[in-house]
């Protein structure tokens, strides 16, 4: 055996040392990378220049030309700029995404919980619901509510009566508008009141409790504080509030609101969509908590909704919210498929026809996907700050 | 009976039987038990059993017997009270399986998919032998073979041919070099083939270009991962329908002119890359899943970073993650129906083109179509999530404590 702190380790030649060899592999990959980019942006520029297209954003602010039926702000085909109907249809992306996100995740709660249900019945109903929608493509279920079912609806003169006042036909949705008078603002007003006084008890009653062991009462005076307050304000103000009835005067309704037929179609199967995987993520998050929580709860004597409330939802909760903000996202993103049943949302508006209008490509849909990268990052940071109210406090 | 007289609770005879407990099994008691378990419980029973009751007939009468199984045009399916129109559907179906392509040549189509049909099932066989042939079958003699098929042969092959029959001096082969696979453009392909062909392109793209993304995001060269991060956070960022407008309208700018991709080949291009990003993040999954003492394990063992990968990380990664990997096939084949927007004919776009041809249109017609076209992907994603469950048990015997 010889000694080893007499054996050198062989020396490394130069060229093959491992830094070295690292260092060039880098250099020569950002050079081709910079080249590729290069040579894109140069075959680029020549090829526009070729086409006549557009290099700049000088299309930005000359008029649009062309209508959009749903405008949540000020537009006309004949006055707007194309940066105006950017923002339309962005708008209607959000608008969309906004009202899905919400149907999504009541629906999607209810149908994962119907799935764990002791009832037979209920059970499989959800399963299959679940497993039809999950398994068939978004878009085929956005053509079918649209051409399908929507599109064959009978007109305005045999509209069909739904409860409340609303009517439904082919050219869309006619709903019941409230209509405030003066003195409603004193009403809205208690209501944000109510809210921050529900939450400054809740801190107060939160506080006590961990000083002294014993909370304050807080459902009912919250209860009190959002939903009485705000009503005894409305009826002190002498109840202003009128509903405008849609009337079908003519060959269409007047009054009411107006909710497009492809907004109908594209809200119904973007949230029956995600509805199915929220069900699934929400079953998966209940099931994870181990029977062991719930009987430990119930050993220590907390009733079955305290046991719910204090010991499975939080931790069921911690599994579902990581995935509950993919499908968020996916649903954003799966708005744009608004572009085949025509709704104008920001694809619809901006990717459809204001590239085929302008044929400035590169610009308009770099815009688009930073639009929606934003998005995404946005409601991301918005999840995960909500995420970290519920992961586990590790100490 | 217990006697109390004595001071003392003692009993001195033996008590009566108890009657038995009221039923714990046959239907009653299953019934009792699972459908009115409580009174919430039965109302929902009675709520769903309502919502059958409504539901059910109507569905039936619909979908067999109101329906119109054949007809020589949409006369009888115009008709009041006609359910379900299965006549188009059979009208339509070669429309619907082959698109535009030409009847004479179909022949090239049905071996192109049945050739990729005994390969998958190959693959996908569990106690299958020479997995790794069929592998490269799969993923280099069948590419080459169906491009030569479904496209036509390619001018390098006929060149290959033309030179063996001079050589030969065939005058039989030489016609096969002249004439032999004439080329059909893509813009007469169609149908449920072009589903299948962007699906499988997605799939076999997918998984090795995922992988390599995964790999790159976990290297340390700096220079990769930020590439790789960047690529997998934009694309999964943006919804795909502008990967594949990015792909149709800003693809052919950044080529040189004559380099500007086929019509069918960029939405391909856009499709691989955001199946590729969506991989790489399952695979990530499983990277992440395998412990640190197998990679250490490895090194241990002078393995080079290739074989540690290849032979110990790789196939533990991957195991892991197979639901995830067929969730993003189940995923990708339901989003080849998007490439409808950059204008390839699909099946989805074959039939909703379809419903408003003149001769068959109809109140019917619509969701015929659509309904038909709904079970044809339950049953494909149906079967891929089934294979997937199946296959995750065969491989987590081996686990089993």
């Amino acid at each position: 055996m010889s000694d080893a702190s007499q054996v050198q380790p062989p020396r490394t030649p130069f060229l093959r040392a491992e830094t070295l060899r690292a260092a060039a592999w880098q250099a020569l990959m950002l050079a081709l990378i910079g080249w590729l980019a290069w040579s894109a942006f140069d075959n680029a520029v020549e090829n526009m220049r070729a086409r006549g297209v557009p290099t700049d954003f000088s299309f930005w602010n000359r008029p649009s030309g062309f209508d959009i039926n749903q405008t949540l702000v000020q537009y006309s085909s004949s006055g707007s700029t194309y940066g105006r109907a950017f923002v339309v249809g962005l708008l209607n992306t959000l608008l969309v995404a906004a009202f899905g996100v919400l149907f999504a995740t009541v629906l999607g709660f209810a149908i994962g919980v119907a799935r764990l249900s002791g009832n037979w019945i209920v059970a499989r109903l959800a399963t299959i619901y679940v497993e039809v929608i999950r398994n068939t493509p978004l878009l085929l279920q956005l053509l079918f509510w649209y051409n399908a079912v929507l599109k064959p609806l009978p007109g305005p003169r045999q509209s069909l009566a739904l409860p409340a006042g609303a009517w439904v036909n082919n050219r869309g949705l006619f709903l019941p508008e409230p209509m405030f008078g003066p003195g409603a603002e004193w009403a809205l007003a208690a209501l944000g009141a109510g809210i921050a006084g529900t939450i400054a008890l809740r801190l107060w009653s939160a506080r006590r409790r961990a000083a002294t062991g014993v909370g304050a009462p807080v459902l009912w005076p919250s209860l009190a504080l959002v939903i009485g307050l705000p009503l005894l304000v409305f009826a002190l103000a002498g109840a202003p509030l009128t509903w405008s009835f849609p009337e079908l005067r003519g060959f269409n309704f007047q009054g009411g609101v107006r909710v497009f037929p492809e907004f109908v179609a594209l809200l119904l199967g973007l949230s029956l969509y995600t509805a199915a995987f929220i069900a699934e993520i929400v079953r998966a998050g209940i099931v994870s908590v181990s029977r062991g929580q719930t009987e430990a709860a119930s050993a220590l004597g907390l009733t079955r909704g305290l046991s719910l409330r204090l010991v499975v939802v939080p931790q069921a909760m911690r599994v579902i919210v990581p995935p509950l903000t993919n499908q968020y996202l996916n649903l954003t993103k799966n708005s744009s498929l608004a572009v085949f049943i025509g709704y104008p949302d920001l694809v619809q508006v901006f990717a459809g026809t204001v590239l085929n209008q302008t044929g400035a490509a590169v610009q308009v849909i770099s815009i688009t996907m930073a639009v929606y990268l934003a998005l995404s990052l946005l409601t991301s940071a918005a999840m995960n700050l909500f995420n970290r109210r519920f992961a586990l406090q590790e100490r | 009976m217990a006697s109390r007289a004595s001071g003392a609770y003692l009993r001195t005879s033996v008590s009566p039987d108890l009657p038995p407990p009221a039923r714990v099994g046959g239907p009653v008691a299953w019934v009792r038990e699972n459908l009115f378990g409580g009174v919430l419980s039965s109302v929902l029973t009675v709520l769903s059993a309502l919502f059958l009751v409504w539901v059910t007939p109507d569905l039936i009468r619909w979908l067999f017997i109101d329906a119109v199984w054949s007809a020589p045009d949409g006369e009888a399916c115009r008709a009041p009270g006609a359910g379900a129109c299965w006549a188009y559907v059979r009208a339509k179906i070669s429309f619907f399986a082959y698109g535009s392509y030409p009847r004479d040549l179909l022949w090239r189509v049905d071996l192109t998919l049945l050739l990729g049909a005994l390969l998958a099932a190959w693959l996908l066989w569990p106690g299958a032998r020479r997995k790794g042939l069929g592998l490269l079958l799969f993923l280099v003699a069948y590419p080459i073979l169906a491009y030569n098929l479904l496209h036509g042969m390619a001018d390098s092959l006929r060149a290959v041919l033309r030179g063996l029959a001079d050589v030969s001096g065939s005058a039989a082969l030489a016609d096969v070099a002249q004439n032999a696979l004439p080329v059909v453009g893509t813009n007469l392909w169609g149908g449920i083939f072009v589903s299948l062909l962007v699906a499988t392109v997605g799939i076999v793209v997918s998984l090795p270009l995922g992988v390599l993304l995964a790999l790159g995001r976990q290297s340390s060269a700096p220079v990769l991962r930020m590439v790789c991060v960047v690529l997998i956070e934009v694309v999964r960022g943006v919804p795909l329908i502008t990967v594949l407008f990015m792909a149709n309208t800003m693809l052919p700018l950044f080529v040189p002119e004559q380099w500007s991709p086929d019509r069918l080949m960029r939405p391909l291009i856009g499709v691989a890359i955001f199946a590729s990003v969506y991989m790489a993040e399952v695979v990530r999954g499983g990277l992440q899943a395998v412990p640190k003492g197998q990679f250490e394990g490895a090194m241990a063992l002078g393995l080079t970073w290739r074989h540690r990968m290849a032979l110990i990380v790789m196939p533990q990664a991957l195991t892991t993650v197979i639901p995830g990997i067929v969730n993003s096939f189940i995923a990708l084949f339901k989003d080849t129906t998007l490439v409808a927007i950059v204008g390839i004919f699909d099946f989805l776009r074959a039939v909703d083109t379809q419903r408003l041809d003149p001769e068959w249109a109809g109140p019917s017609i619509s969701a015929t179509g659509y309904v038909f076209a709904a079970a044809f992907y339950f049953v494909f994603c149906f079967a891929m999530s089934r294979y997937s469950l199946m296959m995750e048990r065969r491989l987590a015997r081996g686990h089993a404590k």
